[in-house]
């Protein structure tokens, strides 16, 4: 499989980037008539990915698409589409007929036969949920113009999950909250999510652990409200007052306690510029502390762009295809500390 | 039978505890607000496979205001037409088989939806093309009706015509 060193969604860019790493916006849909992936037989399956991959797709929205059929990718494909954020590690892990279709740039994703017959998802850089709104919300009407998806007045897009039905709409944002973490606050932010019905979850999504102090937030609500209304609550209230308070907790740090940011940061860049091994955990924890440096202005010779680079190829899969992908156990940490040094000097 | 009702209000009861006291029985029932005031934690939002439990257990979910089935009543052994799915192996995979399931189980799923979506029971977001059409022709056919009814009142004959024509076709592309 040939990837781009950076997904355009990971270049640092747009913005409010300096809290916002990524938006993302995913629609949940099904195909009337037939029964929903958990209940399906191959053939059906096959007959879901062949309607799909036949629908009417539009070439302004969905240009240059690529079809992986996920039951022959090998799984360190698998694993470096999952780190790459284009699908979920539950689809990643299925040994059933699905596919995943996406665009030259990474920013467009289709998973078909995930836990519903379509999940569309648009990835952005930055704050950018408007555009990843408007991008999906065209790709659904396209399509539906040669797809009947599951629907009832009662319940809208129907959904095999429940709790997804209505206008089966996710919003999120990959949110950097080193300042919340440092300051003591980030309970406080998930007891408030919680009352607001939001979601946060870890860098790869539901089930995953909050590495680097990175956190997807997401909308529970998707029923009872229109997409409009839903998207101008959580992308002009919600996100706007989270990334307000990480920067107040920023500037409390700096304000109270910049030396200890300083060698904070200084340390983390010194160590990734000198270590020999480095685990992902490790990688990530003191790439995020060079990030935080980098977003304060207190690092001059590192960019964003770089460190955004680092998180994504110091991933296990990026390293083996990076490195060496036909042997059977490289040395992973020799060689991610190697890449980083080399990046960073 | 356990009470439907708070003991201190005509709310719903969330909490139901039977205490043992000197030897008798006593029943409590709370509404969330008189349990959260004597000290009672409830979840706000329990995880959507406890939720299908209980659900399948015959029970409704904490606040649910439909009634359901006692266990091992139909509820429990109904099955989908469709993907003969029962609502225990939904409750065991979280998951529905199929459309026509929000159809057989509807009135179970009612509550767990309305927990799990903060109350609401109903769609109002977009529609697909062919359900916008039916409801946009719904609408025009309820608007000309009403004009219908004024061009009669106002003995304008000939538009009343025109605007009967019109109905007629309206509900000829519905069928």
């Amino acid at each position: 499989m040939r990837l781009n060193d950076t997904s355009v969604w990971q270049d640092g860019s747009g913005p409010d980037s300096d809290v916002v790493v990524s938006s993302r916006v995913r629609l949940a849909r099904n195909l009337a008539g037939v029964p929903f992936v958990n209940a399906a037989s191959a053939a059906q399956r096959h007959e879901v990915i062949r309607m799909v991959q036949h629908a009417r797709w539009p070439g302004e929205v969905a240009p240059n698409l690529v079809w992986v059929n996920l039951q022959q990718a090998t799984p360190l494909d698998r694993t470096l589409l999952v780190e790459r954020h284009l699908i979920s590690k539950q689809f990643a892990d299925g040994d059933l007929p699905r596919s995943v279709a996406i665009t030259h740039d990474e920013s467009l994703s289709v998973m078909v036969n995930e836990e519903d017959h379509l999940r569309m998802q648009v990835l952005k850089s930055g704050m950018r949920l408007s555009e990843c709104f408007e991008r999906v919300e065209t790709l659904d009407v396209s399509l539906e113009r040669s797809l009947d998806f599951a629907f009832l007045p009662r319940w809208g897009y129907l959904t095999a999950c429940p709790t997804n039905v209505g206008c089966g709409i996710r919003f999120s944002v990959m949110l950097h909250l080193p300042g919340l973490k440092l300051t003591n606050e980030l309970e406080k932010v998930r007891r408030a999510a919680k009352d607001m019905h939001l979601a946060v979850r870890g860098f790869y999504g539901e089930g995953s652990e909050a590495i680097g102090d990175f956190f997807q937030v997401s909308n529970q609500i998707t029923l009872g409200r229109s997409e409009s209304d839903l998207f101008d609550h959580f992308a002009n209230c919600i996100v706007p007052n989270l990334v307000e308070y990480e920067r107040t907790a920023r500037a409390v740090l700096i304000n109270q306690s910049r030396m200890m940011v300083d060698d904070r940061v200084h340390r983390a860049l010194a160590t990734l510029r000198a270590a020999r091994l480095l685990s992902a955990d490790e990688a990530m924890k003191l790439l995020s502390r060079v990030r935080l440096g980098v977003c304060l202005g207190r690092l001059s010779d590192v960019d964003l762009a770089t460190v955004h680079r680092l998180f994504l190829q110091t991933q296990p899969a990026h390293l083996k295809v990076l490195t060496s992908p036909d042997e059977p156990d490289p040395e992973l940490r020799e060689t991610r500390a190697t890449l980083v040094r080399r990046s960073l000097s | 039978m356990p009470s439907d009702r708070c003991d201190h209000c005509d709310k719903a009861a969330v909490v139901h505890e039977l205490l043992i006291k000197n030897g008798g029985t006593i029943e409590i029932h709370l509404c969330e607000e008189h349990a959260a005031a004597q000290g009672y934690v409830l979840p706000t939002h329990p995880p959507v496979h406890q939720l299908l439990t209980k659900l399948a257990m015959g029970g409704s979910g904490a606040g649910a205001s439909t009634p359901t089935a006692k266990p091992g009543a139909k509820a429990k052994t109904r099955t989908c037409p469709n993907c003969h799915r029962t609502i225990v192996q939904i409750k065991e995979s979280g998951l529905l088989g199929c459309q026509q399931c929000y159809v057989t189980f509807e009135e179970s799923l009612q509550s767990l939806i309305e927990r799990s979506q903060a109350g609401a029971n109903f769609h109002l977001g977009r529609s697909p093309r062919g359900h916008r059409d039916a409801q946009a022709r719904h609408e025009l056919r309820s608007k000309l009706v009403r004009e219908l009814d004024e061009a009669v009142t106002a003995e304008q004959y000939e538009r009343a015509a025109k605007l009967r024509d019109r109905i007629h076709e309206l509900s000829a592309d519905d069928e």
